[in-house]
């Protein structure tokens, strides 16, 4: 069996750490990570707590492959109810955290209550505590993990902590472990704010931590995995070579790239901001902009990007802490602090990309509500008096300035963090807000993309390109070509991927293993590592099972039908240029044969026959 | 034909995949706290390298050791250590000038990379060539060659 088999339960209030056997059935049910965090979130909370109240908790799980040698093995997830949308929250990070969570002998640990003082927990292998925060209270997180290791003095320990966004309660606050890696959508760094838990530190050396149910067959699994990646276009050229970022130019020349809060469909300055503008050597120093490429734990793949900026930018000219090399911006990041709002400065979106790492917030969110407020400025109904400075579309002065202000809690930083929707409703125009369930669109233009568009719709946790990743059909052909403007086998697809999605995020694994393996690629190895059978048919169920306990907690939190949808811009707006030209999202089309696809009533809830085959 | 583990930072994408694989070979287990390889990460240069025992000829852990636990492998050229002649007395790991040889508090013991008998798990773990197992007398191979493939001596040329 692949799963430790102990919890970890951390009352924040009473300051208690006690241990816990995992619920061995649920881990049946659900597999590990995602879906079995969710499985104890539903079981635990109230779905209308206020995501703020003590009464949320906030859940660092890991999955039975996290922390093994199969490819990409090293991801965790932090579940809650998150207070960007209201909706159930689920951010996955890699890093070398999670596997350290492992090695210390933890599945998961559920923090409940609020502390009454800054804290953080201490994990050292089978012994948790509770630390005094005081002293790392206001301070970054790269700050903070310098600080635990020397106080500890143990370079090796693996942190997971919030910065200053946290703190504030920047609603769409990250969690960030290993400096730049990130569970960086949907708010769970304010929550964690919110129980005045600063960080997570753990060293985990134990040897017994989990075994392997079958590990000869384990290994030929992994083997065998990683050859696939290896030998695949993209996981094993494209991805190591430009990151996520080789698909800046493919996107925006197939007309889906989002350019000024959506308004556009193309961005003029895209190649200046993409993969291959970070490999040039710069006018200024005749240094690039990537330094190298860099792997999470596990994986075969190494994807990240490393980056270091020109020393001469005007945005850290006198800054010697951002000179050096770091965390540099990955596809959803450039698109989100450049294209969204017009800024093409790959410089200033490295800075800003930095920033984000440093204090805790997620690039996504925080570019699409630069640019709404942007749009806001052009209209005249947010003035520069109210910002403090210019702020129209392309403006990298005001993009930085937010950015700056948002990390410190300052000015109009504090609007900033609310996001688009509440600050578009807080100006009169919440059909400005480029957002699902409040949260910011990723990428990829939902019009230009149909599958995308009913992917961002009908997510449980918001708008997100990572849960039915389209684009693979309808930009990369994987696994069979779909033409973008197709609406035609359309909602099969998306629940397919969205179901293996959640097997895959539930096992420990990385979502860009997909680009190569299919189902028959991650079975054997989830077979190998764990205890029963685990057939291809049962994952899928799994997924289905876990994609609908999702759904469930969602309607008992209040959402209905009418929040699978679609800002009235991609509805009604077509795009105006590129090979898209013209459309408009056709959800209504796609929405009511996805429902009855999934089993739910045309008002979107799981029938009773549903909900009895998955046992919800 | 002796063999040498070849590590090349330029390769090193910091995945720790030679590091579970050591782990795994010496006590079946992924805890790479437990590995005798060790990848360092150079945050602020952007660099991961990894780094273990060299196997020095004259090794000074093996001199160093009172009690003569550390032996050569003379097929493999590897210093591995006897465990049950081990006194745990660190002396070795003040020794060695590369701090490659380290005391475990679990078992009493010190560990140091053995070359596991020929066959490094590391080196077929590394998914990038960022460890090779290659001819001890031609560790410099790849370097030379790279530097060979810059020279140009065509006179027409020069």
């Amino acid at each position: 069996m692949a799963w430790t088999k102990n919890l970890l339960r951390v009352n924040l209030e009473a300051g208690t750490c006690t241990t816990e056997p995992l619920n061995l059935q649920w881990a049946q049910d659900y597999l590990g990570q995602r879906g079995l965090a969710t499985k104890y979130l539903v079981s635990e909370i109230d779905p209308k707590v206020d995501p703020f109240s003590p009464k949320n908790k906030l859940i660092f799980v890991t999955g039975p492959l996290t922390g093994t040698m199969a490819a990409t093995g090293g991801r965790y997830s932090v579940v809650t109810k998150g207070p960007l949308t209201g909706a159930i929250a689920c951010s996955n990070s890699g890093g070398y955290f999670g596997a350290e969570l492992k090695f210390a002998g933890w599945d998961m640990v559920i923090f409940e209550g609020a502390s009454p003082k800054p804290v953080y927990l201490l994990i050292t292998d089978g012994k948790a505590e509770l630390v005094d925060a005081a002293h790392l209270w206001g301070k970054t997180v790269w700050e903070t993990e310098e600080l635990i290791k020397a106080h500890h003095q143990d370079p090796q320990i693996r942190v997971a902590s919030i910065g200053r966004a946290g703190e504030n309660r920047v609603l769409y606050a990250a969690i960030v472990n290993d400096l730049h890696r990130a569970a960086g959508r949907s708010g769970v760094g304010a929550v964690m704010g919110s129980k005045n838990l600063k960080a997570v530190a753990v060293r985990g050396t134990r040897t017994d931590a989990y075994h392997l149910a079958d590990p000869d067959a384990f290994f030929a699994a992994t083997e065998a995995g990683k050859k696939v990646l290896a030998a695949n276009g993209v996981t094993g050229q494209g991805l190591p070579t430009y990151g996520t970022q080789v698909l800046m130019n493919v996107i925006n020349e197939l007309g889906a790239l989002p350019t000024r809060n959506h308004r556009e469909v193309q961005f003029e300055g895209a190649m200046a901001i993409g993969g291959e503008a970070m490999h040039e050597k710069r006018a200024t120093d005749g240094k690039a902009n990537l330094v190298t490429n860099g792997a999470c734990f596990g994986c075969t793949i190494a994807c990240g990007r490393i980056s270091r900026m020109d020393p001469g930018h005007f945005s850290v000219k006198d800054k010697p802490q951002y000179h050096g090399a770091s965390g540099g911006v990955e596809y959803e990041a450039a698109w989100a602090l450049g294209a969204a709002n017009g800024v093409n400065d790959l410089e200033a979106l490295t800075y800003a990309n930095f920033l984000c790492n440093e204090d805790g917030f997620d690039p996504i969110t925080f570019g699409a509500t630069v640019g709404a407020a942007m749009e806001l400025y052009e209209m005249g109904v947010l003035t520069e008096q109210e910002v403090g400075f210019k702020l129209p579309f392309g403006s990298t002065e005001g993009m930085v300035k937010l950015a700056e202000l948002t990390a410190k809690g300052e000015g109009f930083g504090k609007v900033m963090g609310l996001g688009s929707k509440r600050l578009c409703t807080k100006y009169g125009h919440p059909e400005l807000s480029m957002t699902v369930k409040s949260q910011e669109f990723p990428a990829y233009d939902g019009r230009a993309l149909q599958g995308m568009g009913l992917a961002y719709a009908t997510n449980n946790r918001g708008a997100c390109h990572l849960r039915g990743y389209m684009v693979s059909p309808e930009v990369l052909g994987i696994p069979v070509k779909m033409e973008p403007q197709a609406t035609e086998g359309k909602p099969a697809m998306l629940k397919a991927f969205q179901d293996l999605t959640a097997v895959v995020d539930s096992a420990g694994i990385c979502l860009f293993t997909t680009f190569a393996w299919g189902l028959q690629d991650i079975q054997p190895q989830i077979q190998a590592a764990c205890e029963g059978d685990w057939s291809e048919e049962r994952l899928l169920l799994v997924g289905e099972r876990i994609w609908n306990l999702e759904r469930e907690f969602n309607l008992a939190a209040g959402f209905t039908a009418k929040d699978d949808n679609l800002p009235p811009r991609l509805m009604k707006e077509p795009a105006q240029t590129g090979p898209q030209k013209g459309a408009v999202s056709k959800l209504d089309v796609m929405l009511p044969e996805y429902y009855q696809l999934r089993g739910w009533t045309p008002e979107g809830v799981p029938t009773a026959e549903t909900r009895s085959r998955l046992g919800v | 034909m002796q063999k040498s583990l070849h590590l090349d930072p330029n390769k090193c994408t910091g995945c720790l995949q030679c590091e579970m694989a050591c782990a795994w070979e010496n006590y079946r287990s992924f805890t790479v706290a437990k590995s005798r390889i060790k990848v360092f990460s150079f945050h602020h240069e952007g660099r991961f390298v990894p780094y273990t025992c060299t196997q020095c000829d004259e090794a000074w852990c093996m001199t160093a050791c009172p009690v003569d636990a550390i032996r050569l492998d003379t097929v493999t050229g590897a210093k591995i250590v006897l465990e049950p002649t081990c006194v745990g007395c660190k002396v070795c790991t003040i020794a060695c000038p590369f701090g490659t040889i380290n005391y475990v508090a679990q078992t009493g013991k010190v560990q140091k990379c053995d070359l596991c008998g020929g066959e490094p798990a590391c080196a077929r773990a590394c998914p990038t060539g960022a460890i090779t197992y290659v001819d001890a007398d031609w560790t410099g191979l790849g370097k030379m060659r790279q530097w060979a493939g810059k020279t140009d001596t065509n006179p027409a040329t020069v």
